[in-house]
Order: C-alpha cells, then sequence, then structure tokens
C-alpha cells in the first residue's frame, strides 16, 4: 500500500548483513590471532602482543615480526582478493563455477615466473613475483583482446572463457616445456605452484598490497553495476548501465587482484571458486555485500588453512594451497550435492 | 511524437532484418506491434530502446538522437522490457523492483526517500505487496511477469516498451498483465509499445496496431483499420474471418486454415 509497507524491508535486512559483516570481521581477527601464535614454534598470546607493540629481540619477537606477521598480512591479503575476485567472476559470468583463473592469470604468472629464471636469471622466488605479476597482466590482457575480437560490443562471458582456456592451454604447454629443460626454473616453480603464504618476507605484502587496494577500489566500483547485469544484458543496458564498461571494469578488477595473489602465493585460485558459495546464503544475490563478505571469508579461510598446514605433519609443514585443495574438495562436493549450484 | 524510427536499417552482422523502416509513437498511446514469427518485430523494438543500435537511420526521443543522450538519461525517460528476461536464483520480487531504481541511484547515493516511495507504489499497482519478500523462483509465471513490469515501473519512466510480455502465459494470466497494461496507460497516462503474438487481444488492448512484414510496415491504425481479412491473407498469409469481438467490439480473428500455396 504505502511506503511503510515494504519500509522493513532494507532496514531488517540491513540490520542483518551488517551483523554479518561484524561477525565475518571477528572471525577474520580469531583467525589472525591463531596464525600469529601457531605454529611449529606455539608463541603464548602474551608473548605475541608483546612482540607487536614492545619488542625487545627476544626469540618470540623475532618469530613473530620477521615470520608470522608477514605470512599473516600475506594470507589477508591474497584470501581477500581471490574471495573478491572470485565473486566478480561468478557474477560476470553468471557462471557458479567460474574462479579467477578462467582469465588465464595463473598459467600467465608462471610462465613469467619460469621463463625470468631462465631468461633474466632472476633466481629467487622474491624476485621473479614481479615477473609473475606481469606475466598475470599480460595474459589477461591478451584473454580479454581475444575474446573481443570477431564480436561486436565488447567480449561475452562465453568469447571470454574460450579464450582463457586457449590462452592457458598455450602458457601451459611452454612452462612445462621450460620446467623440464631447466632444473632451476623447476625448483623455484615447485615450490611456488603447491600454493604458500610461507616465507615470502615482509616485501612480497608490501609488493602486492597496492595492486589489492586498486582491484578492491574497481571491485566496489563494479558492484552496483554487476547487480543490473545479473539481470541480462538487455535489462541491464535498458536501466542505463553502460554493459562493455562494467565487463571492462570487473575483468580489471579480477586481473589487478587474482594476478597480484596468484604471483605471491602461486595457484591458489580454488578460494575463488568456493568462497562465494559460503558468501552467497549470508548475503543474497545482491553484490554490494556480496562482494565483501567474500573477501572477508576468503581471508579467514586462507588463514586458517594455513594454521591447519602448519600443525598437522609435524615437525614439517603442508602447504596451504595443498590443505586448501585437501579440505576444500570434499567440502566442494558435500555443497554440490546438498544443494546444487544456485543459478545465477 | 514520443518516440520515432527514420529509415531505420536493423540487423545482426551482416543480415539486415529490417532495411529502411519509418514509425512514430504518439505520446500516451499503447501501441502494438503484430507480424508473423522473424517479422523484425522484436529487432525493432529493441532498437527504440537503444538495446540494438541501427546499422543505418537514427531513433529518436523526444525529438532528440537517442544516441546521443547519456544512456542513463534515456533510462529515466524509457523503460524497456525483454523478452523473457531472468533474474539469479533467490533474488526477492522486493529487490528485482528495487534494482528498477538503478538509473537513479549513484555511487555515494545508493538507497533514498524516492527510491522507497518508488518501489512501495510499483509493487502496489502490480499487486505484488503481499508477495515482497517471496524469491521469485517461487511464483507463478503470471506473478513472475508482473514482478518484472514492477521492476520497469519502478524506474519511474513514462515510456515502457514490453516485448511479448505475455509468452508462456495461459490466457487468464495474458489477461491479467494486460488489464495491468491498460491500467497503467489509463491512470497515469503512459505511452506503451509492446510486442504481442495474439491478434485478438492485440486488437483489444491497442489504441493502434502496427503490422509487419519481412522488416516493412505494411499497415499501421486503429485496430479496425489495419485487422482486415485482406490483411491477414497479405502478412500471416492466414484465410480468416474477421467479426466483431462480442465483448468488446473489436476485430475478432477466425481462422479458416492457411492460405493454398500455388
Amino acid at each position: 500500500m504505502s511506503a511503510t509497507a515494504v519500509a522493513p524491508r532494507p532496514h531488517g535486512l540491513r540490520r542483518r548483513r551488517l551483523t554479518v559483516l561484524l561477525a565475518l570481521l571477528a572471525a577474520v581477527a580469531v583467525a589472525v590471532v591463531l596464525s600469529v601464535t601457531i605454529g611449529s614454534k606455539s608463541v603464548p598470546l602474551a608473548d605475541a602482543w608483546h612482540a607487536l607493540t614492545a619488542p625487545t629481540g627476544t626469540e618470540n619477537d623475532i618469530v613473530i615480526r620477521s615470520l608470522r606477521l608477514p605470512r599473516t598480512a600475506l594470507g589477508i591479503l591474497a584470501g581477500l582478493a581471490l574471495g573478491v575476485a572470485g565473486a566478480l567472476m561468478q557474477g560476470h559470468t553468471r557462471n557458479p563455477l567460474a574462479d579467477p583463473g578462467l582469465l588465464g592469470v595463473t598459467q600467465g604468472a608462471a610462465f613469467a615466473m619460469v621463463s625470468s629464471i631462465i631468461l633474466l636469471g632472476a633466481s629467487s622466488l622474491l624476485t621473479s613475483i614481479w615477473y609473475g605479476l606481469a606475466g598475470a597482466l599480460v595474459a589477461s590482457v591478451a584473454v580479454f583482446a581475444l575474446g573481443m575480437a570477431g564480436g561486436r560490443g565488447g567480449p561475452t562471458p562465453v568469447t571470454l572463457a574460450l579464450a582463457g582456456t586457449a590462452v592457458s592451454a598455450l602458457l601451459y604447454a611452454l612452462t612445462s616445456t621450460i620446467v623440464l629443460l631447466d632444473e632451476q626454473a623447476m625448483d623455484v616453480f615447485r615450490f611456488w605452484q603447491a600454493g604458500s603464504i610461507a616465507s615470502r618476507g615482509a616485501d612480497v605484502a608490501w609488493q602486492v598490497l597496492p595492486f589489492v587496494l586498486a582491484g578492491l577500489v574497481l571491485a566496489v566500483a563494479n558492484a552496483p553495476g554487476l547487480n543490473a547485469l545479473s539481470l541480462g544484458e538487455d535489462v541491464a543496458r535498458g536501466l542505463g548501465q553502460n554493459v562493455s564498461r562494467t565487463r571492462a571494469v570487473g575483468v580489471a578488477a579480477v586481473t589487478l587482484l587474482s594476478g597480484a595473489a596468484v604471483a605471491a602465493c602461486g595457484s591458489l585460485a580454488f578460494v575463488g571458486l568456493i568462497v562465494p558459495h559460503l558468501a552467497r546464503p549470508l548475503s543474497g544475490t545482491d553484490h554490494r555485500w556480496l562482494l565483501p563478505f567474500s573477501g572477508l571469508i576468503g581471508a579467514a579461510l586462507l588463514l586458517v588453512a594455513d594454521v591447519v598446514g602448519r600443525v598437522v605433519a609435524p615437525p614439517g609443514e603442508l602447504e596451504v594451497g595443498v590443505v586448501l585443495a585437501l579440505l576444500g574438495a570434499p567440502f566442494f562436493v558435500a555443497l554440490v550435492r546438498r544443494r546444487k549450484p544456485v543459478r545465477l | 511524437m514520443r518516440l520515432q524510427a527514420a529509415g531505420v536499417k536493423l540487423g545482426y552482422g551482416d543480415r539486415l532484418i529490417v532495411d529502411g523502416l519509418d514509425l512514430g509513437i504518439e505520446a500516451s498511446t499503447v501501441t502494438t506491434i503484430i507480424g508473423p514469427n522473424g517479422c523484425g518485430k522484436s529487432t525493432l523494438l529493441r532498437a527504440l530502446g537503444r538495446l540494438l543500435k541501427p546499422q543505418g537511420g537514427e531513433v529518436l526521443l523526444d525529438g532528440k538522437r537517442i544516441d546521443r543522450i547519456p544512456t542513463r538519461e534515456v533510462a529515466k525517460v524509457l523503460g524497456v522490457l525483454p523478452q523473457a528476461p531472468s533474474a539469479p536464483e533467490g533474488l526477492t520480487v522486493a529487490d528485482l523492483v528495487a534494482r528498477g531504481r538503478h538509473p537513479h541511484q549513484t555511487w555515494y547515493r545508493q538507497w533514498s526517500s524516492d527510491d522507497e516511495g518508488a518501489v512501495a507504489a510499483a509493487l502496489d499497482m502490480t499487486g505484488l505487496s503481499d508477495l515482497a519478500e517471496r524469491p521469485l523462483e517461487e511464483l507463478s509465471g503470471g506473478q513472475r511477469q508482473r514482478a518484472w513490469i514492477s521492476m520497469a515501473l519502478a524506474q519511474g519512466t513514462d515510456l515502457l516498451l514490453l516485448d511479448e510480455p505475455t509468452t508462456f502465459l495461459d490466457l487468464a494470466h495474458q489477461v491479467e498483465v494486460l488489464e495491468l497494461v491498460r491500467h497503467l496507460h489509463e491512470a497515469a497516462g503512459r505511452t506503451v509499445v509492446m510486442v504481442l503474438h495474439d491478434l485478438n487481444l492485440a486488437a483489444r488492448y491497442a489504441d493502434r496496431l502496427v503490422a509487419m512484414r519481412a522488416g516493412r510496415v505494411v499497415a499501421s491504425g486503429t485496430p479496425h483499420e489495419v485487422l482486415t481479412e485482406g490483411l491477414l491473407r497479405e502478412v500471416f498469409e492466414l484465410d480468416a474471418k474477421v467479426i466483431a469481438d462480442p465483448v468488446a467490439g473489436t476485430p475478432l480473428v477466425v481462422p479458416i486454415g492457411p492460405l493454398p500455396r500455388d
């Protein structure tokens, strides 16, 4: 009838979503505490606090400040980036099984890293991260350009997926050739490929930070347009949305976010696939909420999986990429079996 | 003239479907485009709603070239509902209708009391206030179609283009949707252009009919002027009797059979 008939809707829903947002922030905070304190050397909470606020150079201080903190920071960044990128990717393709790797970033980063080792003599994982990032960006641009070729008015989700698959396959073949021929490249590659946030150092987190921030800004700007686009291209155009521009911004955001995460941590694209499925029941179909929820769940999930990897196989550690695959795959199967993936 | 097509050439890729067509839509009328499958009715409607860019000629909205007006400004005047639109699963009626406010929202002002009022009014007008919290997939076909129309209404435009709003609906639901269209026209003076397949319903609910065949306008005018036995033969290759609708007095098509081919 009057405006009051639906007035409770946005307000009640808004309060519930804000509550979820706070709960997710708390979950990330708990994950951070776990990540800082638990490991091959357990650090009591009081010592951890001591190391953060007034370090005096004790053994625990050094463990926390030079190992645990950078590792945790990178976990947050990569989890945020991959969660948001996954939700963007599934929204743009209207495909619940899409992941950020669809744009060729993973194979682009892999190829650039191994070629930098044999061509330029980049010897460590740290120096090759810049190359990996560049490779991810170039591969994604190539996929976008290929997806656009032949069609009018920008690439469609289908042409993007086809181009992404083709470019990825080509780059994978080249990468395999290189690592088979060069032992040093193989060595760097296999550690990178497993997917890990360990032994990266603080400089890596600082390296990827600007890219993740830029990607998050674009993602926020993309959310309302993506809401319109989820009703179909014609409806979105009818609502005054510039569809090609929305797609381009979305692809740029996915590229920056997943490119940065993958270059720094290896292939963890699986996070981008499952996290939106965890976030959607909490957020509904509104991307203005789905994107932040996905980011926070991604960060918490990545940190917790990393902590699990530190304790399951003492005295060694399991790479977080392996833990995620081992835990995530059965979980995803259960999710798919329990109720079919939603139609987007 | 609210909306005008002047010598438009329309097609997809190299295939031209409409080659030089002129059409004018008067303010505050319900115009229905009829014609056999593949004659270019939907293509024409998409061009009128700037969803399809003409390869030649121009579309004018209130006398101005529609492609020179920012698309968001067009969206404040002109609403388009494409054929058989699909929504993501779990989207509620209220959320769908709220998305009709998209052209009025900016990144810093996502939801205002104007939006609130427009959504409530649109739900009320389509009789969906009680179903506002229901997910779209739980609704009947007729209710779902009303929800989409409600979204277009929340957009707040006085010009509406509807592409086959009655597809996949049974007769009762078709009538329900068309009564809503008539109400929008009569209560608020909205200008409506729609594509319909059912000739008898088209005749009953339109002020003006436009009959198309093979990308050309064959006839346009009041239902009485357009729906003649001669036109049915020419446009639909259908042998039929046209009698007066015993309820509304509008032309009623009673098919006899396809024209014998020679």
